[in-house]
């Protein structure tokens, strides 16, 4: 008897729901609200991978950055399956490295822009007052400029570099989250449980850490995830441009720069696999955003749909 | 509404001044000054003496303080006096008169064509939703969101030079002295560009189509007897595209970066190129000035976009 009682409470008792179980479920949910977005997630993580294990993955093929002048623009065949540039580098291998520094520089970016923005945010909505109002004209100025050429006058004063382009990219990015998280930390500080919380003499910093800051992690993480695409098209354009990854380090953009100059037998093998790289990645980025904000705030999911 | 309008050009002011320190500090932010990187020992192409590097920096200004030599730029800027190009003494304003309507067209010709693809498309999706249109429809938006337009560019390109043996004029023409040869420097990047804001367009024109189809207005003009072609143009589209006409406006923030990467792509001798060359060239007075400008047309075409948007919509002024 009193094991079967044992039995029937030890069912009874609620699962104690671990951290990561808590996310298996959400995941789960998730990939059971929308199938394009997890099909997006999983290409994302594919091409993680991808970036991650390039230098293995290269060790197949040539190196990215030997220059083979007995195959000199070859067009894609077996041995190159998506040919070779006007240097003799194997395109495939350099797609391959190109992921994993075009990814490093828009993920580090997009991480950098939505700390600040983040932390910015919720610091000028909750302290409101001439600190929030100075702040909205400084943010005014950073939204005044186009990002690319934010990002262009910001390469130039800061010199050519991954490192540079990383800070570049993220400086476009800092205006639009906090804005966004000001206006979430704005409504945040009207509740009456930060209300409670300054009766019983919380202090700001405990107030903003405990309060304000978990409420604006899902419209973070909308942001974010958002603005992946964007980071990575703006390194591609800049990179493009001859102003971001410096060669002959691969990035996807910097694989497309200066290749249809001069000939009127373009190499389209260069233009097309660089270029779905970064779209198939794009789209990916935006896919999964779209399906991650639905699940974050099934509010939306309605109307957007 | 004039207090309103007063209220964002005010606004405006401290916007452009701080828009103007940070290009400064940014152009100044180098270690020492533009003539070491172009004259210096290490960086530079020619090698000057330090007499001669003294002698050419007070002709240019730059041995005087950096409050003096800002207040300078701001003053030049107040008179239309944007300077000369390091390398080559041509005025500067010169040249954006030379280039600027080139890439002017290419930002309004596209915005036409974002129109002229975006809206059917969205119509069409919102009208017919869930149908194998909408999804084909969808498809297309989404895949177009993501191709970057200087990419776009890239393959127009390939198509004309291997199917056509085709490339466009690359000096510049300007509409009203040879429309033809003009039309032809335009068209490719303005469709490149165009095709990419045109699925925004689209995607937010059939987003919001079908939230107006909800609203209670809808029903009571069906509910009146109405036809549903007339339901349809008369009070959901108008109704919807306000958004889609500001959102427009703000893509002018994306065309204006992304014309850059497209000129290049098409070798366009607009001004993009001509910042990128400045910058290939450091030539410090052509960045400078022409970031200004891109700074300044954005914030001009926001405040229309505003001000055009407190017009339509009498809600947005008293906030």
């Amino acid at each position: 008897m009193s094991q079967n009682t044992e039995q029937v409470f030890g069912q009874i008792q609620p699962k104690r729901r671990t951290r990561t179980g808590q996310f298996l479920e959400n995941a789960r949910r998730f990939a059971q609200s929308s199938l394009l977005g997890t099909g997006a997630a999983v290409f994302l993580i594919f091409i993680v991978v991808i970036a991650v294990f390039a230098p293995y993955i290269v060790l197949l093929r040539p190196d990215p950055l030997y220059q083979d002048y007995g195959a000199l623009l070859r067009t894609p065949s077996l041995e190159f399956p998506m040919g070779t540039d006007g240097l003799g580098r194997d395109t495939l291998s350099r797609v391959l490295a190109g992921t994993r520094l075009s990814l490093m520089v828009s993920v580090s970016a997009v991480v950098i822009s939505k700390i600040i923005g983040f932390t910015w945010g919720i610091v000028s909505g909750y302290f409101g007052g001439r600190f929030d109002l100075f702040s909205q004209r400084a943010l005014d100025v950073l939204i005044s400029f186009p990002s690319v050429i934010l990002a262009l006058l910001l390469l130039v004063a800061l010199g050519a570099g991954v490192n540079t382009v990383i800070i570049a990219i993220a400086a476009t990015g800092i205006a639009g989250t906090t804005r966004i998280i000001r206006s979430v930390a704005l409504l945040v500080r009207e509740t009456e449980y930060v209300l409670a919380a300054r009766m019983i003499g919380a202090a700001p910093l405990r107030i903003m850490l405990r309060h304000v800051a978990p409420q604006c992690v899902a419209p973070l993480l909308v942001v974010a995830s958002a603005s992946l695409g964007g980071a990575i098209f703006t390194e591609a354009a800049l990179s493009y441009l001859g102003l971001g990854v410096p060669p002959p380090n691969p990035s996807w953009g910097n694989m497309l720069g200066g290749i249809l100059v001069a000939s009127f037998k373009p190499p389209w093998w260069l233009v097309v696999f660089p270029g779905f790289a970064i779209t198939l990645t794009i789209l990916a980025f935006n896919l999964f955003g779209d399906a991650l904000r639905d699940h974050l705030d099934p509010r939306l999911r309605g109307r957007l749909e | 509404m004039q207090t309103y309008i007063l209220r964002r050009l005010t606004l405006a002011v401290p916007t452009v001044f701080g828009v103007t320190v940070l290009i400064f500090v940014a152009m100044r932010l180098l270690p020492g000054d533009p003539l070491e990187h172009i004259y210096g020992e290490n960086t530079g192409i020619y090698v000057l003496s330090e007499e001669e590097l003294q002698k050419a920096r007070a002709s240019l200004g730059l041995d005087r303080p950096l409050v003096v030599q800002y207040a300078s730029w701001i003053a030049d800027i107040a008179r239309g006096d944007m300077g000369t190009s390091f390398w080559t003494d041509q005025p500067i304003s010169a040249m954006i008169i030379r280039r600027g309507p080139l890439t002017m067209q290419i930002a309004i010709v596209s915005v036409l064509v974002s129109w002229l693809v975006g809206l059917p498309v969205g119509i069409i999706a919102a009208a017919w939703r869930n149908s194998a249109l909408d999804y084909v429809a969808r498809f297309f938006i989404t895949f177009f969101m993501a191709v970057p337009s200087f990419w776009l560019g890239m393959t127009f390109i390939l198509i004309t030079v291997i199917f056509f043996a085709y490339k466009p004029p690359i000096t510049v023409y300007n509409l009203w002295d040879d429309p033809g040869k003009n039309l032809q420097i335009m068209a490719g990047p303005a469709l490149a560009l165009g095709v990419g804001l045109g699925a925004f367009i689209a995607r937010m024109s059939r987003t919001q189509l079908l939230e107006v189809f909800r609203e209670d207005y809808v029903r009571t003009a069906r509910a009146k007897g109405l036809g549903e072609q007339v339901v349809m143009w008369r009070h959901v589209v108008r109704n919807a595209l306000l958004p889609v006409i500001t959102l427009s406006g703000l893509q002018f923030a994306f065309l204006l970066g992304g014309s850059v990467a497209v000129e290049q792509a098409f070798s366009v001798p607009g001004l993009g190129r001509a910042l990128i060359g400045g910058i290939q060239d450091r030539d410090w007075t052509i960045i400078q000035n022409l970031v200004f400008l891109y700074a300044i047309v954005f914030v001009i075409i926001n405040l229309i976009v505003d001000l055009a948007y407190g017009v339509i919509d009498p809600r947005i002024r008293y906030q």
